[in-house]
């Protein structure tokens, strides 16, 4: 289910070569402000040294025309956004212009609010998410989730943590240590807790704690992975490890990704979709590629918004 | 190079100097205190308190006043007048504890806990007989109505907060009401209902099942405040990851609120096992080791603690205190026990 480490390491090291290229020939053009300029930089570096030939794996996800209620409040209004598989989408817009309902309603966690209610489809693998008689906890197996504020499970050692999933949806699995082991890898944890796997997992830092959500969500070999701004808890060194992380896993996963951070935005994402509200319902204000976004926005919004003029 | 050697300090903590006008004040109220008492027509225990909260109030509030302000003078009486309330509450529980310790201990011997009061009246010496019958009668009533109790109230209580099914406003409302039916109506639902009703005679189990109407709704509660406080993002990790919603609730949300749902069982056995009253209906009372629950009558420890007092005799009365240390020293030891294992792998808190 993951390739080989050395690969992969390779694959971060020629990365890593071409960002720090491009980063020394900077090339700014005259019009626009410096903010801005950065973040365009930080966006065409991320998406030049994307390997373009690299053979990506697994299924994207579609939603379609989304709209989402609360009570008899509209506060989505006709959302549609193809995630491509193995592209990173960074969702951005100021609160409460219902980024992360919209998150929630791509693996139905939007139902678990008693007045909610949604309309619209979300197609993976060629079928509704919503159709009837689909069994919803196969939908959440493969669409993981990684919630704001880190949640490992209290009353489990980082070892059940990361097999929880596992059990939880009851899969058998022959080798449970091997798994463990790859997931704490590939969320950049491994290294920190091989020792004190038998350790709850409320006694790691915040960082830590994330990260390991996140080995959690992998565990169970999402298609999706959703992550409601994960970093937002967060200080930068545990920032720059998990943003380390979503690169990894992009190549054989499709991630989205809600943040309030717009360098990180810049630094992650393939693809960018601007959510914006004005007091009515959120709407999608445009979408395009990440350098796309932050060089040369089309709507003079965005440019307000990832330039910080507001917001 | 010379380095600077330091201290650990409490900076915070109070000098002798600040500390002096409190103490002359304490001086001061009952200096004054004994001298008001002495003087005037304020005599014995109750008008000896009264002066001197009175007192203490005076001279707290005046000192705060002069070293600080008025805010200072209004917070210092509100915190005599708490820590008064304090000694209030703890005052007759201190003097319960001492008073069945001083009258009980002096029967203390190995003998109560070997033998039974079948061959000993209650007019003998204290030395002769026991209430092992009672200990056994009262273990089996705590062990069934436990288990009768704790399933039901864990039950209700997922009812309530995760199901939060249609009823589960009018299952909340039933089960505090419950919580105020008064003792001797359990024993007489389960007189009429299980002996009237459906032939059966005395015993233990249906003792336990008197108190399993009283425990319910105190199990019910408590588990339903506890299952609250189990924060809502570990259920939406669960489910999340792809379970139902009663895997994400046994294997997540009750492990997380264990060691709140034991203190939910301590508590409901802290409300049944003195109970007295139902048990006059339905365990019919014996002085005899009775180690069948199923059948017979038996006995409790609060069972033989009303017979040996409206006995009357100094030698029964005695027995009567002695059966009420037994019964709280049986109870702090159910709730350690209950403690332990509710500790036990407790995670991170």
């Amino acid at each position: 289910m993951i390739g080989s480490d050395g690969s992969e390491n390779r694959n971060r090291e020629e990365n890593m070569n071409k960002v720090g290229v491009n980063q020394s020939g900077l090339v700014n053009s005259s019009k626009t402000t410096s903010s801005q300029s950065s973040l365009a930089n930080v966006a065409r570096s991320h998406s030049d040294s994307k390997d373009s030939s690299r053979v990506v794996s697994g299924s994207g996800l579609e939603a379609r025309n989304i709209h989402a209620w609360f009570g008899k409040k509209l506060v989505l209004e006709d959302i549609s956004i193809n995630f491509a598989p193995g592209t990173v989408t960074a969702l951005i817009g100021p609160s409460g212009c219902g980024k992360s309902t919209f998150i929630r309603i791509l693996n139905r966690m939007h139902e678990f609010i008693p007045t909610a209610a949604m309309a619209g489809q979300v197609v993976l693998d060629g079928k509704d998410v919503y159709e009837p008689g689909v069994d919803v906890t196969k939908i959440r197996l493969k669409i993981g989730m990684v919630f704001q504020k880190p949640n490992p499970f209290p009353s489990m050692t980082i070892r059940e943590n990361v097999l929880s999933g596992l059990k939880l949806s009851q899969i058998k699995i022959d080798s449970p240590d091997e798994l463990l082991e790859s997931c704490l890898r590939r969320a950049g944890l491994w290294d920190e807790v091989k020792d004190r796997l038998n350790e709850y997992g409320g006694a790691l830092s915040g960082g830590q704690q994330q990260r390991l959500c996140i080995a959690r969500s992998l565990a169970v070999n999402p298609q999706v992975l959703l992550m409601d701004e994960p970093c937002s808890a967060l200080d930068p060194g545990s920032t720059l490890r998990i943003e380390e992380t979503i690169r990894e896993l992009s190549q054989s996963m499709c991630i989205i990704i809600v943040t309030h951070n717009m360098q990180q935005a810049a630094r992650v994402s393939d693809d960018t979709g601007f959510f914006l509200s004005d007091g009515g319902p959120g709407k999608l204000i445009e979408l395009g590629s990440t350098s796309q976004i932050f060089s040369n926005p089309k709507e003079a919004r965005t440019e307000d918004y990832v330039t910080g003029r507001f917001g | 190079m010379s380095t600077v050697l330091v201290s650990p300090l409490k900076p915070w903590r109070p000098t002798v100097k600040n500390l002096l006008p409190e103490i002359l004040g304490m001086v001061f109220t009952a200096a004054s205190t004994l001298f008001i008492v002495s003087v005037t027509e304020l005599k014995g225990k109750l008008g000896f308190a009264i002066t001197l909260i009175l007192m203490s109030l005076i001279t707290t509030s005046t000192i705060s006043w002069i070293r600080r302000d008025r805010k200072a003078a209004v917070s210092s009486v509100s915190g005599v007048l708490v820590f008064v309330a304090a000694t209030f509450v703890l005052m007759p529980l201190m003097s319960i504890l001492y008073e069945i310790i001083r009258l009980g201990f002096g029967g203390l011997s190995w003998g109560i806990f070997t033998t039974d009061m079948s061959k000993t009246s209650a007019d003998a010496p204290i030395i002769e007989g026991g209430l092992l019958h009672a200990i056994i009668g009262t273990l089996y009533l705590v062990l069934f109505a436990t288990i009768a109790s704790a399933p039901i109230g864990f039950l209700t209580a997922l009812y309530i907060v995760e199901v939060k099914g249609k009823f589960a406003g009018s299952v909340r409302f039933f089960v505090q009401a419950m919580s105020g039916v008064p003792s001797i109506v359990a024993g007489l639902f389960i007189y009429a209902v299980w002996m009237i009703g459906l032939g059966n005679s005395y015993n233990a189990i249906a003792g336990a099942g008197a108190l399993t109407i009283l425990m319910i709704p105190t199990v019910a509660r408590v588990s339903e405040e506890v299952l609250k406080l189990i924060p809502n993002d570990l259920r939406e990790a669960g489910l999340a990851l792809g379970a139902t919603q009663w895997r994400t609730v046994g294997m997540i949300v009750l492990p997380a609120a264990k060691s709140g749902l034991v203190t939910a069982i301590v508590l409901g056995v802290a409300r049944v096992a003195g109970e007295t009253a139902p048990l006059l209906l339905t365990v019919g009372g014996s002085d005899q080791i009775n180690f069948n629950p199923a059948a017979g009558n038996n006995s409790a420890l609060p069972f033989y603690v009303w017979k040996n007092y409206s006995f009357g005799s100094d030698q029964a009365v005695a027995r009567a205190w002695l059966g009420i240390l037994i019964l709280m020293i049986l109870v702090f030891f159910l709730f350690s026990v209950a403690r332990y294992f509710g500790r036990m792998k407790d995670g991170s808190r």
